[in-house]
């Protein structure tokens, strides 16, 4: 008796795993790898997949200028995007962390409360702002400042704008998880030996701070790097990133093998991101804005 | 320093209103009388709603996504809360390395994740389908149901279960009469969780639907193709609702009825 629940308490880990690991062995793992074989497959003329093993597609992607130039342009938006969701994230991060006022629960639940709200929402809700009848067009209008609607939409700005909106929250939380974790002691330590709040601030606050920091940035890079529907909604035709490539190619032209070596490019980038920043932070740091 | 906070206070409240006014304002005109549904506001009507409730595309896109958000998380939490259970309460070799593993979806771009499924199923010459979409919206939903159950089961002493093995409970009985009532707010937050991630998915969705079928999301995105319309901020302010008042809803239940459940234990 005592053998047999030894042994079911040593497989009962695996009993408890193997759906959740036979779900992403099969429907991640698996495809994962299936993409890579036919990244070297060849789209031929008639639109069937020639099987073997062709770098046509690896040399048409690493070398075309329109495709560098595209992810280029992915890599700038999501750079930006990164820069001024932490800048301006982290106001609000510190204000809620240090705050004694007791709408500090609210305050809270309505950093959570976006996260509830539909990404296409919160895109399209910018065509209802600064659209040729939106809310900032109309009050111009009226005002008598315009006479003609301005255009303000469908270019880099808005896209960057718009993924600063939907991106904003993830910076925000990460930021408060960390300053929540630092010990008060720490400052007032250092402000009792003579530093002034901001100096203070410099020297152990940010510091202190910089885990919730890398992951909060770390998410925003990746998740604005990947998108395609923002600059669809926000952007113009000469707005497109990177996953716009690999959607025309999938969905539109059905170029899969394209379209696979097009995804892999965008996966080894940002994994190669996720690799250096898992070696000096852990992933740890992510999964602790759940708690 | 007192300067300085009230300049951080006041930063603080543009972020919010930063946040929040664009949604304010696509709620608001989906009560606009005017008939783009653009400013100026003219007035109070329910005349868009109205229209949503009769134009057949949206009711059917609303359905498909209620089904597809009950199942992805009746599924990806049953499967998730499992591992979750696995990965708190035992030891076993390569935890980490699994734990890893059963995370990286969110590591990895949903464009690539979405390829990947896609071209998969159709190598094994399964069409585009609703069970495509499902099995899509399980795979990126699992890890968020693991990283919320697991969080909040650390936080559940053992000494009770332990307690209860002792005087002479199975494992099972222990984790159905013990655990599973313990763990119930962290489950229902990873199904509320998950069922919002996937009602809310466009991202891998417009990968894998099938022609014809068409999510909340998608059908809002293919709206938008034509120019926003009144019946788009209709159908905006409806998902708002539906998404944030369902999360307050839940935790009011799950109050009252732990509420319940200590006033009949004390009862005993």
């Amino acid at each position: 008796m005592a053998a047999g629940v030894a042994r079911a308490q040593k497989h009962a880990p695996w009993i408890l795993l193997s759906p959740s690991l036979v779900t992403i062995g099969f429907l991640l793992i698996i495809p994962m790898m299936f993409i890579v074989v036919y990244s070297f497959w060849l789209r031929t003329a008639t639109g069937a997949d020639q099987v073997g093993f062709y770098l046509d597609n690896w040399q048409e992607v690493l070398s075309d200028r329109f495709y560098r130039d595209i992810l280029l342009q992915t890599l700038k938006i999501a750079f930006f995007t990164t820069i001024i969701c932490a800048v301006v994230g982290y106001i609000p991060a510190y204000f809620v962390a240090n705050t004694k006022m007791r709408s500090k629960t609210f305050l809270l639940i309505m950093l959570m409360l976006p996260f509830w709200i539909s990404y296409i929402i919160r895109t399209m809700s910018w065509i209802n702002i600064l659209g040729t009848s939106g809310a900032i067009n109309g009050l111009l209008l009226w005002v008598g400042i315009i006479d003609s609607p301005l255009n303000m939409l469908y270019n880099q700005t808005t896209v960057i704008l718009g993924l600063v909106h939907y991106l904003l929250p993830f910076m925000i939380l990460n930021v408060y998880v960390s300053l929540e974790g630092i010990d008060k002691n720490l400052t007032e330590a250092a402000e009792s030996l003579g530093c002034n709040g901001f100096q203070a601030f410099r020297e152990v606050t940010l510091p202190l701070s910089f885990p919730g920091l890398a992951a909060g940035s770390l998410l925003c890079f990746v998740l604005a790097s990947g998108t395609y529907i923002t600059p669809l909604i926000l952007g113009g035709p000469r707005d497109a990133m990177f996953a716009n490539l690999v959607f025309e190619a999938i969905i539109t032209q059905l170029n899969w093998p394209l379209g696979s070596a097009l995804s892999l490019v965008l996966l080894v980038l940002l994994g190669a991101l996720v690799v250096i920043y898992t070696r000096y932070l852990g992933v740890d740091q992510i999964a602790k804005s759940f708690r | 320093m007192t300067n300085g906070w009230s300049l951080i206070r006041i930063a603080t409240i543009l972020v919010y209103l930063f946040l929040f006014a664009p949604v304010a304002v696509v709620i608001l005109l989906a009560f606009n009388a005017n008939q783009f549904g653009s400013f100026p506001i003219e007035g109070f009507s329910l005349r868009w709603f109205d229209s949503l409730l009769h134009n057949d595309a949206i009711v059917r896109a609303f359905k498909t996504s209620l089904l597809l958000g009950i199942l992805t998380s009746a599924i990806s939490t049953t499967i998730g809360t499992m591992a979750a259970v696995a990965m708190v309460r035992y030891d076993f070799p390569g935890k980490k390395a699994i734990s890893s593993l059963l995370i990286a979806p969110i590591l990895i771009p949903e464009v690539v994740l979405a390829v990947a499924l896609l071209l998969f199923l159709q190598f094994l010459a399964l069409p585009k389908s609703f069970g495509l979409l499902l099995m899509g919206h399980v795979v990126f939903t699992l890890p968020f149901v693991l990283l919320v159950v697991q969080a909040r089961l650390v936080s559940i002493r053992r000494d009770v279960e332990e307690a209860a093995m002792s005087l002479g409970a199975t494992p099972i009985q222990t984790f159905f009469e013990i655990t599973l009532p313990l763990m119930l707010p962290a489950v229902m937050a990873g199904m509320l969780f998950s069922f919002t991630i996937s009602f809310d998915d466009i991202t891998g969705t417009l990968f894998w639907k099938p022609g014809g079928v068409e999510t909340v999301p998608t059908q809002i995105f293919a709206m938008l193709r034509n120019s926003i319309s009144p019946e788009i901020n209709a159908l905006g302010a409806v998902m708002v609702i539906f998404t944030v008042a369902m999360p307050l809803v839940a935790t009011a239940i799950a109050r009252r009825v732990s509420a319940a459940r200590i006033k009949a234990s004390k009862a005993k």
